[in-house]
């Protein structure tokens, strides 16, 4: 199963390569991962997806919790949270097809960045499953290029 | 007062309470060397770093205390990497201090230039680099306070030249205060009544100790529990020591080369405590198999090691020690309402009778020496009392297992990285941390050839270090894999071209015995211990002798091949 994680680590050199290399060095699967900055200058946010059924995942989370520049780490599976993706995408487009493309980029309410004689940049944001629905639409027009910028989440706040 | 950089590490050294460091110097830590001379720390200088490292390492398994070490760039600190992963397997508390290019040099392939806290983060407790002065109090205040905390492991730091150099107002960080580390130490008290529910309940139930308990100090709080409630005690290759080796409950060691009645009584057990252990791959054999009739308990101060390898049905994470002598106050109370004595006795009985059946042993010959005979007369000529260094292989599971340790702190062997080479330089750390005792490296010929330049080290230091070399001109270990799992087929681990160890003593300045009788080992053996100064013993020993019971890799605990 997928688990999306949120690790809070202190924000200085080789912070990355600790995490990566746990994962590496353990054998552990990461499907993306994602580092930013928050407020606080001192700390950054990773949001790691991962696969590994139950014992997996706890001993992943109890690992990432034992480095020393890992502050916190949240499993945003086990409670409510918004998950969201980017995927920015150059799809072959001619006149025939143009309106069609057009059309799923309406439904699925993704905007049209770029736009020349044969091709069409699309930018999405969405769920893993929003995005991959999407690419999976628009991949019979022929996609010339994918960035996809892997998963940032957030708890959901509590219900008053 | 303002400081220069390799003033404020050595005071900082000094505050921490060390008083010995294991070193090797270079150019990019003779600044550090320099201010040496000034300080009152003792500077132990090795022949090479791989022996500093291990020498810290020994000092630290036989004190209790933070080991140090000191090397320069580059390959000095490759040169440290054996040794820091051999540390950090067996969860033993070291700080090693690696000298650095000056900063503006870093990332430009400079000479001696090695990027040493990448090469050495997976096999860290943690380690650093620091690149600002007004960093340098702090990062060896958590360098050490890190190493030494939770479960214990080597941390580095990196040093370079130019931040050695350059001078900074000294200010000793009194606490050391981390927001992303914080070991939990109490033990829950509701998992505490469980276990203690668990241990009243169980007619069948075996205690499984490992190197946290000594690491811990939890061995008196073991013995208490085992021998009141009447609770039979095996232990890991790291956990020897934590328990009286002359008490009747003690089994012996479990796993691949443990005890007939270790094993079986892990195979037959209703509940098994695990304390400080972490359920190897060496002690379980195939984990589907182990401990089928078990309830398992399983307490240490790491969580990660727990449900890593086996599923058990208490966790307990905390400090072995607090949740022994916890475990302790919860029964104590009670102890004269639970008829433990009658309750066990069938149980003891039984693991008594195997160990009956099956000790460990040996056929005495009369014309060739066995090593296992060599051990038994060591610890008769010691009483027990010595501290036992070991290299890897056949050597360390005689030792291992023909060897009664009274107390811990006594066994120094690398357990988990099984490292070729630690005996020597470990015995020589541990010589520094306990001067008045006997502390002896039970060597193969093989591996004391790993590091045999500390030979050099440890006789200009006038230590009393006692070698004694189980000599069977094999790599011993991996011959008997050979003769047992693969046809025989002895390639590459006859060792017949080797020094002559009595000579080579010599020519470092010591002295070197030969034992080639039966008749003689006695004997000599105890003239050699009653030498002063460094001795070597070369133990010409029956060749092709195998290190029994033996649990083949992958197998159940109860497929033992026997004598």
């Amino acid at each position: 199963m997928r688990h999306t994680l949120s690790v809070t680590v202190e924000n200085e050199p080789g912070v990355l390569s600790r995490v990566s290399g746990l994962f590496t060095g353990r054998g552990f699967n990461i499907e993306s991962l994602n580092v930013g900055p928050t407020l606080d200058p001192g700390v950054s946010v990773m949001t790691i997806t991962t696969e590994g059924d139950e014992q997996i995942i706890e001993q992943i989370v109890k690992q990432l919790r034992k480095l020393i520049t890992v502050i916190k780490v949240v499993d945003l599976t086990e409670m409510k949270s918004v998950l969201r993706e980017l995927v920015m995408l150059k799809v072959n487009a001619n006149d025939a097809n143009r309106a069609e493309i057009l059309r799923v980029v309406d439904i699925f309410r993704c905007k049209v960045v770029d736009v020349s004689i044969d091709e069409l940049t699309i930018e999405a944001t969405g769920n893993h499953e929003k995005i991959s629905a999407i690419v999976g639409l628009l991949t019979r027009f022929g996609i010339k290029e994918i960035s996809r910028s892997g998963m940032v989440a957030m708890k959901r706040s509590t219900q008053g | 007062m303002e400081l220069t950089g390799a003033q404020i590490l050595l005071e900082c050294l000094k505050r921490e309470g060390v008083e010995v460091l294991f070193g090797f110097p270079g150019g990019a830590v003779i600044d550090i060397y320099n201010e040496l001379p000034n300080s009152s720390i003792k500077h132990v200088l090795v022949r090479h770093e791989q022996g500093a490292i291990h020498a810290a390492d020994g000092f630290a398994r036989a004190s209790g205390k933070v080991g140090v070490c000191l090397v320069t760039s580059g390959p000095g600190a490759t040169n440290t990497v054996t040794g820091i992963a051999t540390a950090y397997m067996d969860s033993i508390p070291v700080v090693i201090l690696t000298g650095q290019v000056p900063t503006p040099l870093i990332g430009n392939d400079a000479f001696q230039e090695v990027d040493i806290v990448g090469i050495t983060r997976p096999c860290t407790k943690h380690n650093y680099l620091v690149k600002d002065i007004r960093e340098l109090a702090h990062v060896i205040r958590q360098a050490f306070y890190l190493a030494k905390s939770g479960r214990p492991g080597p941390v580095l730091v990196d040093l370079p030249k130019d931040v050695m150099q350059v001078k900074t107002e000294f200010i000793w960080p009194e606490d050391v205060k981390m927001r992303s580390y914080n070991p939990n130490y109490k033990p829950h008290a509701g998992q505490i009544r469980k276990v203690a529910n668990l241990i009243r309940e169980a007619e069948r139930p075996l205690i499984y100790a490992g190197g946290g308990v000594i690491t811990s100090k939890g061995h008196e709080a073991l013995t208490w529990l085992a021998q009141k409630l009447h609770i039979p005690v095996t232990a890991t290759l790291m956990g020897l020591g934590c328990f009286p080796g002359d008490d009747p409950l003690w089994l012996g060691m479990l796993g691949m080369h443990g005890t007939y009645a270790a094993n079986m009584a892990v195979n037959n057990a209703d509940l098994v405590l695990a304390v400080g252990a972490r359920f190897d791959d060496r002690v379980t054999g195939k984990v589907s198999t182990f401990a089928p009739m078990a309830k398992l308990v399983h307490i240490d101060i790491d969580p990660t090691s727990i449900q890593k390898n086996v599923s058990v049905h208490v966790p307990l994470v905390a400090d072995c020690r607090l949740a022994l002598e916890a475990l302790k106050e919860e029964m104590e109370p009670t102890l004269e309402d639970y008829d433990f004595e009658g309750g066990h006795m069938s149980w003891v009985t039984k693991v008594q009778v195997w160990g009956k059946e099956h000790p460990l042993t040996y056929k005495q010959s009369e014309t060739t020496i066995k090593p296992q005979y060599v051990v038994e007369k060591l610890y008769e000529l010691t009483n027990g009392d010595a501290i036992i260094a070991t290299e890897v292989g056949q050597n360390q599971m005689w030792a291992a297992q023909f060897y009664k340790f009274k107390r811990p702190n006594t066994f120094l062997s690398s357990g988990g990285l099984g490292t070729m080479g630690y005996g020597f330089p470990a015995a020589i750390g541990a010589q520094f941390a306990c001067p008045g005792k006997m502390v002896i490296d039970v060597a193969g010929d093989g591996s004391i050839q790993m590091n045999i330049q500390e030979m050099a080290t440890s006789v200009c230091n006038n230590l009393g270090v006692k070698i004694v070399i189980l000599n069977n001109g094999y790599l011993g270990m991996v011959r008997q894999w050979q003769e047992l799992f693969y046809n025989r087929n002895y390639c590459e681990t006859c060792m017949d071209a080797q020094p002559d160890f009595v000579k080579l003593a010599e020519a470092y300045g010591a002295t070197g015995f030969r034992i080639t009788e039966v008749g003689d080992v006695e004997r000599i053996l105890k003239q050699a211990l009653e030498t002063p100064g460094t001795v070597i013993v070369d133990v010409r020993v029956e060749r092709e002798e195998n290190v029994y019971p033996m649990v083949p890799a992958g197998a159940s605990l109860t497929d033992m091949l026997l004598v």
